[in-house]
């Protein structure tokens, strides 16, 4: 089947929505001014964004494009740099390495095995950057937003399928 | 033909399994070189945040602006329901207040005469720089917010930034029109300042949370809860009596301070372009040991 020039320019413009999405909810988390109560009930959205499309789309969520998104989140949310991005590669390692489970899970199963992943990719990163910062970062608030991030998973997991529906159904 | 497409297939599934496992073990390895790399040259790091933000700086500011009046425009509704309360409240501290505007007008000009008296040495001259607050990167490792100014605008590493209320930070990373704002409730912020009406010396230490610490007051100090803690000038980055918040608890865990800065109306801030140096060149002599340390730490 060949495609035109323009036709071409369309389908690699879907196939980079999963990456564009997730780099907007990186700038969105920085937009938004909050008091310092709240600051960190901010969820990490990608991590979120990332367990999603590597378990629905991995062909478009390679893992050098984690390796990006990860390293745009640390320089511009301000995470010590290479901590965020360690935690997306590890979410990236454990869904492969079970793949076959997730290719049947249903919605539920989903959502648990994120309460897991995201919880085996936050410890590492909580260590990672209190060793680069140099002392103990209270784990509090780094509970409280794993907390966050699995609670908002449902509504996050609802808003890429519309995506997926309305960008990726043809692909 | 299709028997052939089957054996390049057969071959080329384990060597693109290969290739895969090979670049995503390059990745890790990439990460972790990466950490390294933020541990040794943090000055290059500390480049690509701002390239990235200076990269991001038109987005963020053009959403800053719809953000901050949806918030505005709340605002103003929770306000026009206590808008009575309120106008009886002003009218007490105006007449509060204006008993102490003639105090200070008369400690002013008290002040100038005894300046004169003294032949005490000018303060240094500043200017200031007001920009909007595009971006808050305040979350579990950091406190800080990212303004739309930058040095085309004047703005320099190390300016202290203020609200209405008092400090609230300083300028840590500058791009061309973007720049970053250490808070002062920071993990890394450091502050010289003086407590309560003694002047005792300490230094305000962010701890991530919404207050800051006092550190390394003289031995057998204690400060009193509602002493006002201002900036103390020492090192020469930040002019002295900024208004920086009150010691809110005072005990064996350590010393609070409440800064006086609304975190959640962080709308706009001032940028305060301290002359030391200007002073320095105008008056050719040597000022004091502070002069001295100030010109070590802005070169």
């Amino acid at each position: 089947m060949k495609h035109t020039p323009l036709q071409r320019l369309d389908l690699w413009a879907r196939a980079l929505s999963p990456f564009a999405i997730t780099a907007l909810l990186v700038l969105a988390s920085v937009a938004l001014v909050r008091s310092p109560e709240v600051a960190p009930a901010v969820p990490s959205l990608a991590l979120a964004a990332v367990f999603y499309w590597t378990v629905f789309r991995p062909d478009l969520m390679p893992p050098w494009a984690i390796f990006l998104l990860g390293l745009f989140q640390d320089l511009i949310t301000g995470i010590p740099v290479g901590a965020g991005v360690l935690a997306l590669l590890i979410v990236y390692l454990t869904v492969t390495a079970q793949r076959r489970f997730f290719s049947a899970a249903s919605f539920f199963m989903l959502w648990v095995s994120f309460i897991l992943i995201a919880a085996i990719a936050t410890l590492p990163m909580w260590l990672a950057a209190s060793f680069l910062l140099g002392q103990f970062v209270d784990p509090a608030p780094v509970l409280l937003q794993y907390l966050v991030t699995v609670a908002v998973y449902p509504c996050l997991a609802w808003l890429f399928g519309q995506a997926q529906q309305a960008f990726l159904r043809a692909a | 033909m299709s028997k052939r497409a089957g054996h390049v297939l057969r071959l080329a599934t384990p060597l693109k399994a290969w290739a895969q496992r090979f670049a995503l073990f390059l990745l890790v390895g990439a990460t972790f070189g990466l950490m390294m790399l933020g541990k040794a040259d943090t000055l290059l790091i500390e480049r690509a945040r701002v390239a990235v933000t200076d990269a991001v700086a038109p987005i963020l500011d053009a959403a800053s602006r719809p953000v901050s009046s949806f918030n505005d425009a709340l605002e103003n509704a929770k306000e026009l329901a206590t808008v009575r309360e309120q106008n009886a409240a002003l009218r007490q501290q105006v007449a509060e207040l204006s008993h102490w505007q003639q105090e200070a007008r008369t400690f002013q000009s008290e002040n100038g005469v005894l300046r004169k008296l003294l032949n005490l040495a000018p303060e240094a001259g500043s200017s200031s720089i007001t920009a909007r607050v595009i971006g808050d990167q305040s979350g579990v490792f950091r406190r800080s917010v990212l303004i739309g100014a930058g040095l085309d605008d004047g703005v320099r590493k190390g300016q202290p930034a203020l609200t209405g209320d008092g400090l609230a930070g300083r300028v840590a990373e500058v791009g061309e029109h973007s720049a970053r704002i250490l808070l002062i409730t920071d993990l890394n912020s450091r502050i010289p300042v003086f407590v309560g009406e003694a002047r005792d010396r300490a230094i305000l230490a962010g701890d991530n949370s919404s207050m800051a610490g006092l550190q390394y007051l003289a031995p057998g100090v204690h400060p009193q809860v509602g002493a006002r803690v201002v900036t103390s000038g020492q090192g020469g980055v930040f002019p002295p009596g900024l208004p920086v918040g009150v010691v809110s608890a005072s005990g064996e865990q350590g010393i609070q301070v409440r800064p006086f800065v609304d975190w959640e109306h962080l709308e706009f801030l001032r940028l305060i372009d301290y002359e030391l140096r200007g002073l320095l060149k105008s008056d050719g002599r040597v000022l004091s040991e502070d002069g001295n340390q100030s010109s070590a730490i802005t070169n």
